[in-house]
């Protein structure tokens, strides 16, 4: 088959693969129909990411037709259309019980890497780093799916690939950022990041109760999206104002009542301390330059939330760790649980509240992946979010 | 208020019962070993007193030369006092080095290579007319005993792989037993009854299922077993090992029959978790490389970290008790570094877990 791997920094390529087996007697193979490309892909292209190995097939947001199953498959059966979750989980440990799929005990083989950047590990992802499993992504034509009774949601047939592919992972997790910051009637959320999962975090945050929400980002074309689609009341684009001054000036002098951090590692800038981080990784002396997050919580209001769900790897320098004591600061983060806003989500879409195929800009064929990494990345031809469609 | 006393209290037990464990598996260890305890514990003593001894004799040769000087029988000069000046410092550093590493053997080795110098000093003193050569003669004396002292505590310390004291998983382990031991202590929680784990692991015909370096168990009798495992470079290794203690649903200690080619000895505990979270299993092992330190180091070079092993394998005991089988990713069906795509030849890749019975306690 044809998918799309990880050939090194910046380069990502459409090789001749062999076909996914059978390998757990829980396993599905499902053939992708569509697939797309995701941020945090780009953490992997620009080589953010450890243990990442050439040939490395990527894709964590996929769907498509189940055409085999394992042993012991018994949800499931042949021909079932289904939306795959970017965490593999295997539904019966403490943490699944718990509902935190995305911290499942049993999915991860290679968990002993994790454990000696992360302490402990979560779950496997697909397409995401031998750190976090060795498992093959989607951007293929197929993929073998681990626990097919825990994860693939069946998708009604009257709704489209484009409406339901984001079941996967940025849907659920704009949404859990905006449900980390347990949102009152009157609150003022700022999301910094308006790429397609700060959209669905300002779309979910409306959804969830909030009285207004700001969009944060430098592109003009994202700030648009945001407000014209995704419903942001305002945006401040941070090359043209001061992001702290702007905020206090809409929220009369109180700051966000809550804050989503929907950038992550990769983080722009400006001035000494843009420099500072970026030099500072590019020494390896920190992993992740945490820009965005150390304005989220200089900005939020005292006793305020700031949701953490961008892609952070390892370790952040200057943590403002005093505005969060002593303004009495709640901080959440977590790679999203997806399994557990599948179904609930869906019946949003169903019932017309949100359509996510809103944020789409690209469509194009799997063998055009390179083409549409080099886009995204490069905020090209105003690429806010890449479909690909296999078979 | 209460509830953190009834927390305290709680993790106090916790603390005991972990001591506990502790202590039975350094009783299986003491047995299994040659080396008496106390004679490193005796060592361990000395040294503090001559780290101490160092930094009281050094700061006497800084703060008070000249009587110094004057006690040892050496005419009191500016060359004696600046040579004083130097072996003070020298002397301090070694009882600070001696007292504050968790490595003091290499500090007690200083003092043997000052105690040299000072010999040579001395030997020269004596020489030189303006000396009391008396009182020089005592001080050579004295230092003489001293470095035969220095000299055994280095040499026990050194032997007992260098006094280090480890903290491993919340408790501190005193390596020295002997001189090639590989000790690894792991632990994993497992969301199954203990009965059901205990007894899922005392049929040890199952181990090789999810311990990926054993080939095969061979029941031999209620006591005995036949073991075969995988070495590094291909080879593999065969002994006989025996139970020494069976509680049910608490504990099997293990050790290997006199003359294998792995010496090895350990016990597996099975411990109610806290909060209904089923059980936890806590792994104390031993055993003695071929090749001993020389062969660990090899087989460290091919990748094969004892804790990690160790981990490994409870982690998919986890798997089989929890979901029936071990979990495989496209890339950890593969020996060594490969790209995470399908296999291509499902012959050519080790599925652990998969042959034998497949299925798990679970269905």
């Amino acid at each position: 088959m044809k998918a799309n791997c990880w050939m090194g920094k910046k380069k990502v390529q459409i090789q001749e693969v062999p076909d996914p087996k059978i390998l757990n007697s829980q396993d599905a193979i499902v053939r992708i129909t569509s697939t797309a490309i995701c941020g945090s892909d780009l953490h992997l292209y620009n080589g953010f990411i450890p243990t990442m190995e050439r040939g490395d097939i990527l894709g964590h947001e996929f769907m498509g037709e189940v055409v085999e199953v394992g042993r012991n498959v018994k949800n499931l059966k042949i021909g079932d259309r289904v939306v795959v979750p970017f965490p593999i989980s295997c539904g019966v440990c403490a943490a699944c019980e718990a509902g935190m799929f995305s911290l499942c005990e049993n999915s991860n083989p290679n968990a002993w890497i994790a454990e000696k950047l992360l302490g402990h590990s979560p779950a496997g992802v697909y397409g995401y780093s031998h750190m976090l499993g060795g498992f093959a992504g989607g951007q293929a034509e197929f993929a073998r799916v681990p626990f097919a009774d825990v994860g693939p949601l069946k998708v009604p047939e009257d709704l489209t690939d484009e409406q339901v592919l984001f079941l996967s992972d940025i849907f659920p997790t704009g949404y859990m950022g905006a449900e980390m910051c347990d949102i009152q009637p009157g609150d003022v959320v700022a999301v910094w990041g308006a790429g397609p999962v700060g959209l669905f975090a300002v779309a979910s945050a409306y959804l969830l109760g909030a009285e207004r929400v700001i969009a944060i980002d430098r592109f003009k074309y994202r700030l648009q999206l945001a407000k014209d689609r995704a419903g942001a009341s305002d945006v401040v684009n941070y090359e043209e104002l001061n992001v702290q001054d702007a905020l206090l000036e809409l929220t009369g002098g109180r700051g966000p009542d809550k804050c989503i951090d929907a950038v992550g590692m990769e983080a722009h800038g400006h001035g000494v301390t843009y420099a500072y981080d970026r030099a500072k990784q590019a020494l390896m002396l920190e992993s992740d330059r945490p820009i965005a997050l150390r304005e989220a919580i200089l900005a939020c209001r005292n006793g305020g939330v700031v949701s953490v769900i961008g892609v952070y790897g390892g370790f952040i320098d200057k943590f403002p760790m005093g505005a969060i004591l002593n303004r009495s600061l709640t901080i959440r983060a977590g790679q999203c649980h997806v399994h557990r806003y599948m179904r609930p989500l869906l019946e949003r879409i169903q019932k017309g509240e949100i359509d996510p195929s809103f944020v789409i800009t690209h469509r194009l064929p799997l063998d055009q992946a390179p083409k549409g990494f080099d886009m995204f990345l490069n905020k090209e031809d105003g690429c806010e979010k890449v479909v690909l469609s296999a078979n | 208020m209460t509830i953190a006393t009834e927390q305290t209290r709680r993790y106090g037990e916790i603390g005991e019962r972990r001591a506990g464990t502790y202590q039975e598996y350094q009783g299986y260890n003491r047995r299994f070993s040659d080396r008496p305890q106390h004679r490193e514990e005796g060592a361990e003593r000395r040294a503090r007193g001559l780290g101490w001894f160092s930094i009281g004799l050094g700061l006497a040769q800084i703060g008070a030369p000249r009587a110094l000087a004057r006690l040892i029988g050496i005419d009191d000069d500016e060359e004696a006092r600046n040579t004083m000046f130097a072996l003070g410092l020298r002397e301090i550093s070694s009882g600070i080095g001696i007292l504050s590493q968790p490595r003091s053997a290499g500090w007690v080795w200083t003092r043997v290579g000052g105690d040299v110098m000072d010999l040579a000093l001395l030997g020269k003193a004596m020489g030189a007319q303006e000396n009391d050569r008396n009182r020089v003669a005592v001080a050579t004396a004295a230092v003489a005993g001293v470095t035969v002292l220095d000299f055994i505590t280095g040499q026990q310390l050194s032997k007992s792989g260098n006094g280090t004291t480890r903290f491993e998983g919340g408790r501190v382990i005193q390596p020295g037993r002997s001189t090639t031991g590989i000790h690894v202590t792991e632990a994993i929680t497992i969301k199954r009854p203990r009965s059901e784990v205990y007894g899922f692991w005392h049929n040890f015909e199952n181990l090789p299922r999810f311990m990926a370096h054993l080939e095969s168990v061979e029941v031999l009798d209620d006591k005995r077993s036949r073991w075969k495992a995988k070495a590094p470079a291909g080879a593999s290794v065969e002994w006989e090992a025996e139970i020494v203690e069976d509680r049910p649903n608490e504990l099997i200690a293990w050790r290997s029959l006199p003359d294998s080619s792995i010496p090895n000895l350990g016990t597996v505990r099975f411990r109610e978790a806290p909060g209904n979270r089923g059980t936890e299993v806590l792994v104390a092992l031993r055993y003695d490389p071929p090749g001993g330190k020389l062969g660990a180091l090899i087989a460290k070079l091919f990748g094969e970290e004892p804790e990690q092993q160790v981990k490994g394998d409870l982690r998919r005991f986890k798997q089989v008790m929890e979901i029936g089988e071990i979990v495989h990713s496209d890339a950890s069906i593969h020996r060594g570094t490969h790209s995470a795509q399908p296999p291509e030849n499902l012959n050519d890749v080790e599925l652990l877990g998969m042959t034998g019975s497949p299925q798990g306690v679970r269905s």
